[in-house]
C-alpha cells in the first residue's frame, strides 16, 4: 500500500518531529498500556508520593487508623458530586452552582418531613429537586447556548437565594428520632468503623463507571466533548446528553447534601460552601481534560482521595491551616498545566 | 431521464428553501434521487451544496413550505437520527470525527450498538471496526487496531474511517460531500472506486465534488447549483466532459447554463 509504504520512507529524521511521530506509532496494535493508562497510573503515583509525604511528616497519626476514618467520613461529601461532574467537564462544560443546588434540595426534604410525608417521599423530593435544577442550568447552557462557566455563577445566586428565603435564612436541626433510620443509611458507622458514605461513594463510583463506559449516553458526553459538531451531525442529540449531564449533577449534589447535612445532624442554610474548591480540584487532579473529550472516573475518585488526604494531612502535618486554600489552588493550577503538556505531546 | 419516470425516487424534494437570518441559502430547490443512481452535485463555494445535504439529513430543518419525501412517503419531524435511522449516510467534508476517540467509538457513533441489557456491546463494536477497517478500505495486512484514537491517523486513513462508516450501516443513500479533498492519487481512486460499487449494489449517491474529472466519470447524472437555486440538471450520456466544463464556466459567468 502506498500510504504505508510512504510512511516508511520517512523514517526519523529530526527535523519533522510531526512525521516522526507518526511513523512510530505502530496502528496495527492497540495502544500501549502507558498510552492508554498512563495518566491514571501517574495520578496513582502521585498519590502515594503524598501519602508517603506525610507518613514521614507525621508517623503518628499516619500510622493510626483514626485519620483513614475521619478521611473516609469527609472525602465523600464532595467526592460524590466531583464524579458526576467528571461528565460535565469531559463534556466541555462547568457547574459552579452545585454547591447551592445542596441546599436547595434540602429545602424540599425539611417541607416534605415536616409535614409529616414519609421519610422515602422526603428523599425523593430532595433529589428531583436536585435533577430539577440541574435540568434549568442544563436547559440554559445547552439550548440556549449560554456558556455555562456564567450562567451557572446566576444560577448559583437563584438557587442559594431561593433557599435562604425559604429557610428565612436558619438552619434545621435534624435530630429527631424520626430521622435515625435514614441517618442510618446515609451517615451510619458499618463494622470496622468505616462510614456508610464511604460505601456509598464507592457504589456511585461503579455506577457511574458504567454509565460512563458502557452505556450510549456516556459514549455520546465523550463524543460531544470532543467535538460537537462531528456528533450532532452524525445524529447525537447534544441537548438531551446536556441536560441529563447537568442533571445528573443536580441528583449528585442532592445526594450529598443530604450526607453531609445529616453527618453534622443539621441542616446549615450556608450547607456547600467550601466544597466548590474540593469537588473542582478533585476532578481536574483526577486528569480529566479541561479541553473536554477525555477523562475517567476512576481518577476523580483517586483525586478526590488525594484533596482529602491533603486536606487532612496539612494539618496534621503541622502546616497553619490557612495555607490548605493556598495548597489546593496550587493543585489545581499544576494539574492543568500538565494536561496542557499532555495535550500538546499527543497533538504533535 | 425519461426511462425513470415510473420508478418511485428515493429521495425527492419539493420547492426546499433554506434561510439563514438574511441570507437565503436555497431557494426553492427541487431535486430527486433515483433507486442506483448517482448524482453528482457541482457548484462554486457558497452555492448551497452543503447546506442542501444538510438538509437533506435533517441537520437543518427546510423552510415552511419545502417538502421532503423518503420513497414516496413525506417526512415529517426529520431528524439526523430519524435520517440514518431510514438508510441514509453521509460521509461529511469536514469528516465528522472526533478525533481524540477510539476509531471503534467513531464508527458507530451516533449508532452505537447494545447488548441485551441495554449496555455497549463494546467488544462487538471493536470487532466489527477492526474487520471494516481491513476488508472495506483495504488497510490491509496492516490491520488498523480499532482502539487506537483517530488523531493518530492520516488524512486518508481518517476518510477510511468516516467511509467505512457509511458503508457499515448499509445505507439505501450514501452522500459524499467532497470525500476526495486532500487525499492522494492512490486515496482518491480508491474512493472512486467505492463510489462506483455502491452503484454496483444497487444503492444511490449524491457525490459532491470541485474535481469534474472525479466527478464525471462515476456519475449518471449531473446537478449544478448556482447561489441557491438549481442551475442545470443534466444526464451525463447526453454531454461531453469537454461541454460540461464550458457550461460551469457560463454559470460561473453569467448565472445561466449554455452548454
Amino acid at each position: 500500500m502506498a500510504i504505508d509504504e510512504s510512511y516508511l520512507a520517512q523514517g526519523p529524521s529530526a527535523d519533522e518531529p510531526k512525521e516522526n511521530t507518526e511513523s512510530r506509532v505502530d496502528k496495527s496494535k492497540p495502544p500501549s498500556v502507558w498510552r492508554r493508562f498512563g495518566l491514571q497510573m501517574g495520578i496513582g503515583v502521585v498519590g502515594f508520593l503524598i501519602w508517603l509525604l506525610f507518613l514521614f511528616s507525621a508517623p503518628t497519626v499516619f500510622t493510626q487508623p483514626a485519620i483513614y476514618l475521619a478521611f473516609a467520613s469527609t472525602t465523600p461529601l464532595f467526592l460524590i458530586i466531583a464524579l458526576a461532574l467528571t461528565f460535565v467537564i469531559i463534556m466541555g462544560e462547568i457547574d459552579l452552582s452545585f454547591p447551592a443546588v445542596m441546599a436547595l434540595s434540602m429545602v424540599s426534604f425539611t417541607w416534605v418531613f415536616q409535614s409529616g410525608g414519609y421519610l422515602g417521599v422526603a428523599v425523593l423530593a430532595a433529589v428531583v429537586t436536585g435533577a430539577l435544577a440541574g435540568a434549568f442550568n442544563g436547559y440554559l447552557v445547552a439550548k440556549m447556548g449560554i456558556p455555562a462557566v456564567v450562567i451557572t455563577i446566576g444560577t448559583s445566586f437563584l438557587f442559594r437565594g431561593l433557599e435562604l428565603a425559604a429557610m428565612s435564612g436558619s438552619g434545621f436541626p435534624l435530630t429527631d428520632e424520626g430521622l435515625d433510620p435514614l441517618r442510618q443509611i446515609l451517615v451510619g458507622r458499618i463494622p470496622g468503623g468505616i462510614p456508610m458514605q464511604f460505601v456509598w461513594v464507592m457504589v456511585i463510583a461503579v455506577l457511574l463507571w458504567f454509565l460512563l463506559n458502557r452505556t450510549r449516553f456516556g459514549s455520546h458526553v465523550f463524543l460531544i466533548g470532543d467535538n460537537s459538531t462531528s456528533a450532532e451531525l452524525m445524529g447525537v442529540s447534544v441537548l438531551r446528553t446536556k441536560i441529563g449531564v447537568f442533571m445528573l449533577v443536580g441528583v449528585m449534589a442532592a445526594i450529598a447534601g443530604l450526607i453531609a447535612s445529616f453527618e453534622v445532624s443539621y441542616f446549615w442554610p450556608t450547607l456547600g460552601e467550601g466544597t466548590l474548591l474540593n469537588t473542582i480540584a478533585a476532578v481536574f487532579v483526577g486528569g480529566t481534560s479541561p479541553f473536554g473529550g477525555a477523562g475517567s472516573v476512576f481518577g476523580t475518585l483517586i483525586g478526590g482521595f488525594i484533596i482529602g488526604a491533603l486536606n487532612a494531612g496539612i494539618v496534621s502535618a503541622g502546616i497553619n491551616a490557612f495555607w490548605t486554600q493556598a495548597v489546593f489552588g496550587l493543585v489545581i493550577i499544576l494539574s492543568l498545566i500538565l494536561q496542557v503538556i499532555i495535550q500538546k505531546r499527543v497533538r504533535s | 431521464m425519461t426511462d425513470t419516470d415510473v420508478t418511485v425516487p428515493v429521495i425527492e424534494l419539493k420547492n426546499v428553501s433554506k434561510t439563514f437570518g438574511e441570507v437565503k441559502s436555497l431557494q426553492n430547490i427541487d431535486f430527486h434521487l433515483d433507486p442506483g443512481e448517482i448524482v453528482g452535485l457541482l457548484g462554486d463555494n457558497g452555492a448551497g451544496k452543503s447546506t442542501l445535504i444538510k438538509t437533506i439529513m435533517g441537520y437543518h430543518a427546510p423552510d415552511s413550505g419545502g417538502e421532503i419525501y423518503f420513497k414516496g412517503s413525506k417526512l415529517t419531524d426529520w431528524s439526523v437520527h430519524k435520517a440514518r435511522e431510514i438508510g441514509i449516510e453521509t460521509v461529511y467534508q469536514e469528516r465528522a470525527l472526533c478525533e481524540q476517540q477510539s476509531i471503534w467509538r467513531n464508527m458507530f457513533m451516533g449508532r452505537e450498538r447494545r447488548n441485551k441489557l441495554g449496555l455497549l456491546d463494546v467488544g462487538g463494536m471493536r470487532k466489527e471496526a477492526a474487520r471494516l477497517m481491513t476488508e472495506h478500505m483495504g488497510f490491509t495486512s496492516n490491520a488498523v487496531h480499532p482502539e487506537n484514537s483517530v488523531l493518530t491517523m492520516s488524512g486518508g486513513e481518517k476518510q477510511g474511517v468516516a467511509i467505512a462508516r457509511a458503508l457499515h450501516f448499509q445505507a439505501e443513500v450514501v452522500i459524499l460531500d467532497e470525500p476526495t479533498m486532500g487525499l492522494s492519487l492512490s486515496e482518491t481512486k480508491k474512493t472512486l472506486n467505492f463510489i462506483r460499487s455502491i452503484k454496483d449494489h444497487g444503492k444511490s449517491a449524491i457525490f459532491i465534488d470541485h474535481n469534474i474529472f472525479h466527478v464525471y466519470p462515476v456519475v449518471d447524472r449531473i446537478v449544478i447549483l448556482d447561489r441557491g437555486t438549481i442551475a442545470a440538471n443534466v444526464v451525463k450520456n447526453e454531454i461531453s466532459i469537454e461541454n460540461l466544463m464550458d457550461g460551469l464556466q457560463s454559470v460561473a459567468r453569467t448565472g445561466s447554463w449554455s452548454a
